[in-house]
């Protein structure tokens, strides 16, 4: 029997006097790929940040991996969604990857020639070999896309959470993402946030429609 | 004209200050500049005005009274601003017009006249005690150890704050800690260009020297070297043009910031036609 990662159950939350969850429920199993769909505003990153720990709800139930959201970082790698960070600090390309080690490690520790090693084969799942030395200001978006999933997957995550890692890219970029994204299946759980349900419906096996109106569509299951 | 120069003890203890105050500025100075904090630095700069009224009435040594002050205003900007839900610059200013109010008091009912509350706002490098050197090398050597350490946090938290609580770490402490540090280098740099201009120098090292980095410890050892460049040249000037040091230093600084930003300026325009 395959394992629980995520368990929502009854989930509400409310956002500056307005509810942006209502009642959200869902599971997904080891393995799965679950899409999160819903019109913009309708709560999917907040969605995503309850399951980060990052974002505290009003009520309902959520567990990830057995325990209370936040307390597993080093099983979850994040690909956040809009580039709220500096576009002009001075840093490369494989010294951002890198920092998806983070997890695994503690305070003080130093990065070491594992914490490379598993930097540079995410450089290589990702096909950024090329861009490695690159300070990240130089990057394009879709490129600096694909250096966020790398950094996620260095640290070597039993769960990857994806907010809209192909909104405000181009075309050829975003199929290079959904393709990694189909290699990646399987090997790891994964939940990816979207507004384009048409889109993932091909390449996700369980879809969760956070409507405006009140609680969830379980879409479809695609096995 | 060296040897001139360094004759003067006054003038020996001046180019230890200049070049040790350095490095805290430039290590804490790039934080300051790609974290955009800035403005929270001056804030706890201002602040600290509070407890050099206090040593004035207590009598003891300014620093003694600026570390204390320097660090809760760090800790009362930081939890204000983490955990209250006061907005930042609320909390800045705040603070920075409390310290110095507290400090107007504390002369004001110290009898006799303050003698070099000038030399604090504004900094004196040439009356830099031989205790205050040991003191900012103290302070230097504590300031390296705990970025050493903390590097990896320190990075994570400048660059991607969300990112970096995700990834299970202490956010709210390594930030209190990170201010703490600038809280401390405010200390250091009083002596040299005193509270009120203590911002142009933990920035402008750190800002040029971002536009030839390509990693930050690379743009903190730039910055390291601009830094001491500065306050060496500024000492100099000072010297030959007989002039306020502090108020020199930050100028040569600050016009070699926009002859820079000029020449990037006129690259571009050039290259345009």
């Amino acid at each position: 029997m395959s394992m629980r990662v995520i368990e929502c159950n009854q989930l509400s939350l409310e956002l500056g006097g307005s509810r942006v969850l209502d009642g959200v429920t869902f599971s997904v199993e080891e393995g799965d790929f679950l899409g999160i769909v819903g019109p913009n505003g309708g709560g999917k990153t907040t969605l995503l940040r309850v399951m980060l720990g990052i974002q505290k709800h009003d009520c309902g139930k959520v567990s990830v991996f057995g325990k209370p959201p936040g307390h597993s970082p080093e099983k979850i790698g994040y690909v956040p969604q809009r580039l709220f960070f500096d576009r002009s600090f001075p840093m490369s390309v494989r010294e951002l990857v890198l920092m998806g080690r983070l997890p695994k490690k503690s305070l003080f520790e130093r990065y070491n020639a594992v914490d490379r090693a598993c930097a540079d084969e995410a450089i290589h799942l990702t096909g950024l070999e090329r861009l490695m030395e690159r300070r990240i200001g130089d990057l394009s978006g879709g490129e600096l896309q694909r250096v966020l999933v790398a950094r996620a997957l260095a640290g070597k995550p039993e769960l990857l959470l994806l907010d809209e890692p192909t909104s405000s890219i181009d075309p050829e970029m975003k199929t290079t993402i959904y393709d990694l994204m189909i290699r990646l299946r399987g090997s790891l759980t994964m939940v990816l946030v979207s507004h384009d349900t048409e889109t993932i419906r091909h390449y996700v096996t369980k879809m969760v429609n956070l409507n405006v109106t009140l609680n969830l569509l379980h879409g479809f299951e695609n096995h | 004209m060296l040897q001139e120069i360094l004759a003067f003890d006054f003038m020996r203890n001046a180019l230890l200050a200049a070049l040790l105050s350095s490095i805290a500025c430039g290590i804490i100075g790039s934080y300051v500049v790609v974290k955009k904090i800035g403005f929270i630095s001056g804030g706890i700069a201002h602040t600290a005005f509070g407890g050099i009224g206090l040593s004035y009435y207590l009598g003891i040594n300014p620093l003694f009274g600026i570390i204390p002050f320097s660090l809760a205003a760090a800790m009362a900007i930081g939890l204000l601003g983490k955990k209250a839900n006061v907005a930042e610059d609320t909390a800045i200013g705040t603070l920075w017009a409390i310290g110095m109010a507290v400090g107007v008091i504390f002369i004001g009912i110290t009898p006799g006249y303050a003698p070099d509350l000038f030399s604090y706002l504004f900094g004196n490098i040439l009356t830099v005690p031989t205790f205050d050197l040991w003191m900012i090398l103290l302070l230097d050597f504590l300031i390296v150890v705990l970025v050493w350490l903390f590097n990896k946090e320190f990075l994570a938290i400048s660059f991607d704050e969300e990112y970096a609580e995700v990834s299970g770490l202490p956010t709210t402490a390594l930030y209190l800690l990170m201010l703490a540090l600038i809280a401390l280098t405010v200390v250091i740099m009083v002596r040299v260009v005193g509270i009120v201009m203590v911002i142009a120098l933990l920035t402008i090292p750190a800002a040029l020297a971002r536009t030839f980095s390509r990693s930050l410890p690379r743009m903190m050892l730039v910055s390291v070297l601009l830094s001491a460049l500065f306050s060496i040249a500024g000492l100099w000037l000072s010297f030959l043009l007989d002039i306020a040091s502090g108020a020199t230093i930050i100028l040569v600084a600050g016009s070699t910031f926009f002859l820079v930003h000029a020449w990037r300026l006129l690259f571009v325009v050039l290259k345009k036609r």
